[in-house]
Parts: structure tokens; C-alpha cells; sequence
């Protein structure tokens, strides 16, 4: 229960952090730390024992989302030649308290939903926090590596919430999300990587300029 | 147990302007220096005190009063502050918003007399100083009222001895949260690297220093030593969330001294292997404290 309870802690404060920090390295190595924490849940989170199936998928998702994901962040990093500095629409401190009341807003909704969560009394509002988290960071940011990384928060919301809940069909649910994950990073890398060639740099507001769009607008 | 607690409060008061000391020494260490004597405060105090005092013409009777009521404000919170499991001398239901409050006053009569000088510089200490305090004030507060939520009472006293029953045992992850919050104010407050750096006098970077710039003489002495009396609370504070009950109550004091020295020699290492940050990041710094309290507020409250 304790390990459980701990585990959660550090899931929400790698979320303040993402809210909070203003580099786009620490970013990708925050987001691969709460990949790896949220890969220890299946171990712990239903006392009896560790089977083989909490095992694979935990494996799995250490690697996927500890090793594979930050590689290939770093990755489209490089060949996108971007600045160190993330940009926001929403100042950090600002994000930072956003951040919290996304976290008392999830924990006063999960107190009237009827999720029988029999883990840990944190864990589904601790889940629901880390998509809204990733929701936030989608919309709230500007470059396109770090809605990158909003997904990916997003997602182990998702991959959180469906361990404690639907602990039966872990495996099959995980493998989808997994695959789901994987694709849409490595496609979006390969994006990045377009857009930084187009316009010298992955600012999705620069997507304003595309000239069809422009043109649409004007005999509109 | 009244005179044990006087007793304790002399301690605190007698042992304040070492921990500058400590610190200073510390960091001469580390960079392969000597370092001045340990009771070096002690002597500038007495050579402060000797002094005579200069008023710029702007200044009002504000920058003649403040010293007195900063080392008033911070020295009952010296007496309100338990210290070796002993209750503090003041102690009733509820003090423990009055130990903020008492705080908060020295902080406001240190910003009044900075502003009433009338210096530009001052007036950018003055500034930032409150741009801090607007933060971690209510940080502090959250995370006394988590603990207080904890041991179900709302003395100091009670508030301070978490660590003496079985809550640390029980509801680790939460009280770990509140020691952090904790850390990272007594940093704020008592103006340390990596929020203010108390060795350079640069007046473009400065907090703490930048507001007694204009205070001299025995006025100075009263303003350094409040502050090392605020290092003093903060210190004990921070021990005091940690600190399991021992059997003898000479042993208890010891662990009290010797836990307040151990955090400012920890102070002093830090001071010693990082430079100050910039200006802009101290929001990020105060608002993430207040975060991480509310943050272990909403899972004390959700647990039950």
C-alpha cells in the first residue's frame, strides 16, 4: 500500500515538473522517468504476487517508454537542430498552479464517479491528473517535440488507469496502446523533422503561413 | 518544564549567529581557505553595536523602528518555536497562524524600511522581496496545515512532534513532501544560494542584502541578528519534522543543536557547489514549493 501510494507521489510530481520545467532535454528524460515509474505499477499494484503477464507488460513498457521513446525524441532533437528553450502560451508558475487544480479537480471528480479502484485510493485520480496533464501540455505549448511529449504524458495516464482498473485484459489493452504510442512518435518524429525543413524551425504556429491555408482564408 | 523551555529559548537566542558562521566557514573550506573563526558574527555583532548609526534625511521614524520590531517579531518566534520535544515558552491552541503572522511581520517591517529610504535599489529588494513572500507564505502555511492535519491538533507543539509518534511509519510519502516544501522555504527565507547569494554585494541580484544597505551601526546588528535568528527557527522547524523521540532529555536538546548544525552545514555545502539562479527562475521556485504543499494537501485530504 505504501509502495503503491509512493509510486503515485512520484507519478504527479514528474507532472508538476513537465508543467514546470522549461528545457527541452529535461523534458524528454522527465517524461521517460514517469514511463519508467508508471512501468513499476503493475508489479506492485495487485498484492499477489508478480504473474507473468504484469511481468511482460512491465518489461515492455520499461523499454518502450524508458529506453525507445527518449531515444527517439532525442532523436528528432538533433536532426530538428532546435533551441534548448521550451516556448508556452502559459507561463510556468501559471502551468505550474493549473497543475494543481487539475489535480483537485480530478480527485473531487473521482470521488463521485463509481470506479472501484481496489489498489490505492490515489491511483485513478493520480491517472486522470497525468491526462489531463498531457492535455494541458498539448495545448499549452508551442513546439511540436513537445506536444510530442504531452502525448506520451497523456498516454501513461491511460496505460495507468487501465492497470488499476481493468487488471484481467492488462495485456491485450497495454500491447494496443503500446503499438498505438510507438507509431505515432516515430511518425511524428519523422514530422518534426519535416516541419524544422520547411520553416527552419518546429513552431506550430508557423503552420498559420502554410500557403494553402492562406489562400483558403483570403477568398473565404 | 516552563524553565526547560526558557531555558531552550536562550539556547536558540545565544546560538543563532553561529549558524552564519558555520556556513561561512563551511564554504572557506571547501574552496581550500582557512576560514574566519566560527564566532566570527559574534564579534561583528559587538563591533556593530559600538557604532554610531547614520540617517539618510529621506527617511522617516519607519527605518528607526523597524530593527527593533524585526528582532521583536522574529525573537517570539524564537519563544513560540518548540525545540527539543519541550513546548516553546508561548504556547496556545491555534499559534501556529501567529507563527506565521509573527513571521510575517518582520518580513513587512523589513520591506517598509527598505521602501523608506527612499534608495531605487532597496526599492527592487523591497520587490522582489514581497514577489517571494506572496508565494511561500502560503506554502508555509499549507504545509503546516497538512501536518496538523496528521496529528489531529493545531498547537506548534503538537504539530512539531510528527515525528515523535507513529505518523512517519504511516504516511511517509506525505510528510516526505512537507520536508521538502520545508527545505526549499527555509532556503527562500533565509535568503541562501541558490535564491540569494549573501557573500556578493550586487545590488542587481540582491534580496536579503539589498534591504539593509541603508541600516548602520547598532541598527545593522539588530537586522543581521534577527536574520540569524530566522536561520535559528527555520532550522529548528525543518529538524523538527524529523526528529524521533529520544529517552533522556539532555539527549533530546543535543539532537536538537546537533540536527540544526548538521542542516546548516548541508546549507553550507550547497552554498558551496552552486551559484545563485537567475532572478526569473525564483518564481518557478517559490510557486513549485507551494505546488508540491498544496499538492500533499490534496492527498492528506483525499486519503481519509
Amino acid at each position: 500500500m505504501q509502495v503503491i501510494d509512493a509510486i503515485m507521489v512520484g507519478m504527479v510530481l514528474t507532472c508538476l515538473l513537465l508543467l514546470g520545467s522549461s528545457r527541452l532535454g529535461a523534458y524528454i528524460r522527465i517524461v521517460a522517468v514517469q514511463g519508467i515509474v508508471a512501468a513499476v505499477v503493475p508489479l506492485v499494484a495487485h498484492g499477489h504476487g508478480i504473474g507473468l503477464q504484469a511481468a511482460v507488460v512491465s518489461a515492455v513498457t520499461l523499454v518502450m517508454k524508458g529506453i525507445v521513446f527518449p531515444r527517439l525524441l532525442f532523436r528528432a532533437l538533433y536532426a530538428a537542430g532546435v533551441r534548448r528553450e521550451i516556448e508556452v502560451y502559459v507561463s510556468f508558475p501559471v502551468s505550474v498552479l493549473a497543475g494543481v487544480l487539475m489535480l483537485a479537480g480530478s480527485c473531487w471528480l473521482c470521488g463521485r464517479l463509481p470506479l472501484g479502484a481496489e489498489v490505492s485510493g490515489l491511483a485513478v485520480p493520480v491517472a486522470m491528473f497525468t491526462v489531463l496533464t498531457g492535455l494541458f501540455l498539448i495545448v499549452s505549448r508551442v513546439l511540436a517535440l513537445t506536444q510530442v511529449v504531452g502525448y506520451l504524458t497523456l498516454e501513461n495516464g491511460i496505460y495507468l488507469l487501465s492497470v488499476v482498473l481493468v487488471p484481467q485484459q492488462l495485456f491485450v489493452i497495454e500491447m494496443g496502446i503500446l503499438l498505438d504510442a510507438f507509431a505515432a512518435v516515430f511518425v511524428m518524429g519523422i514530422a518534426i523533422f519535416h516541419i524544422s525543413r520547411e520553416f527552419d524551425h518546429i513552431d506550430t504556429q508557423a503552420m498559420d503561413e502554410l500557403a494553402d491555408w492562406r489562400a483558403s482564408k483570403e477568398t473565404e | 518544564m516552563m524553565a526547560r523551555a526558557w531555558a531552550d529559548a536562550v539556547l536558540g537566542l545565544a546560538l543563532a549567529p553561529l549558524l552564519g558562521g558555520i556556513i561561512v566557514r563551511i564554504k572557506a573550506r571547501v574552496a581550500g581557505r582557512k576560514g574566519a573563526p566560527l564566532w566570527q558574527p559574534y564579534v561583528e555583532l559587538v563591533k556593530l553595536m559600538q557604532k554610531g548609526v547614520v540617517y539618510s534625511t529621506t527617511s522617516t521614524w519607519m527605518l528607526r523602528m523597524a530593527p527593533a520590531g524585526i528582532v521583536a517579531g522574529v525573537g517570539v518566534a524564537v519563544l513560540m518555536m518548540p525545540f527539543g520535544g519541550v513546548r516553546g515558552v508561548i504556547s496556545f491552541e491555534g499559534d501556529v497562524v501567529v507563527f506565521v503572522l509573527v513571521l510575517g511581520v518582520a518580513r513587512v517591517l523589513t520591506v517598509l524600511s527598505a521602501l523608506d529610504t527612499g534608495s531605487s535599489f532597496e526599492g527592487m529588494g523591497a520587490s522582489r522581496e514581497m514577489m517571494l513572500g506572496v508565494m511561500s507564505e502560503p506554502a508555509l502555511l499549507i504545509a503546516l496545515a497538512v501536518v496538523a492535519r496528521q496529528t489531529e491538533r493545531c498547537t506548534l507543539a503538537e504539530i512539531c512532534a510528527v515525528a515523535q509518534g507513529g505518523a512517519w511509519a504511516a504516511q511517509w510519502p506525505v510528510l516526505a513532501l512537507v520536508c521538502a516544501v520545508m527545505g526549499v522555504m527555509m532556503i527562500i527565507e533565509t535568503a541562501r544560494v541558490p535564491v540569494d547569494d549573501p557573500a556578493t554585494h550586487l545590488e542587481l541580484t540582491m534580496i536579503h542584502e539589498v534591504m539593509v544597505l541603508d541600516h548602520s551601526g547598532p541598527d545593522l546588528a539588530l537586522m543581521q541578528y534577527a536574520h540569524a535568528l530566522k536561520m535559528w527557527v527555520w532550522g529548528v522547524l525543518c529538524v523538527n519534522m524529523i526528529m524521533p523521540k529520544w529517552s533522556a532529555w539532555w539527549m533530546q536538546t543535543l539532537a536538537g543543536v546537533g540536527g540544526v548544525v548538521a542542516l546548516t552545514c548541508v546549507i553550507g555545502l550547497v552554498e558551496s557547489s552552486m551559484a545563485r539562479w537567475r532572478m526569473n527562475k525564483l518564481p518557478q521556485l517559490a510557486a513549485g514549493a507551494g505546488a508540491v504543499a498544496l499538492l500533499a494537501l490534496i492527498i492528506e485530504m483525499w486519503r481519509r
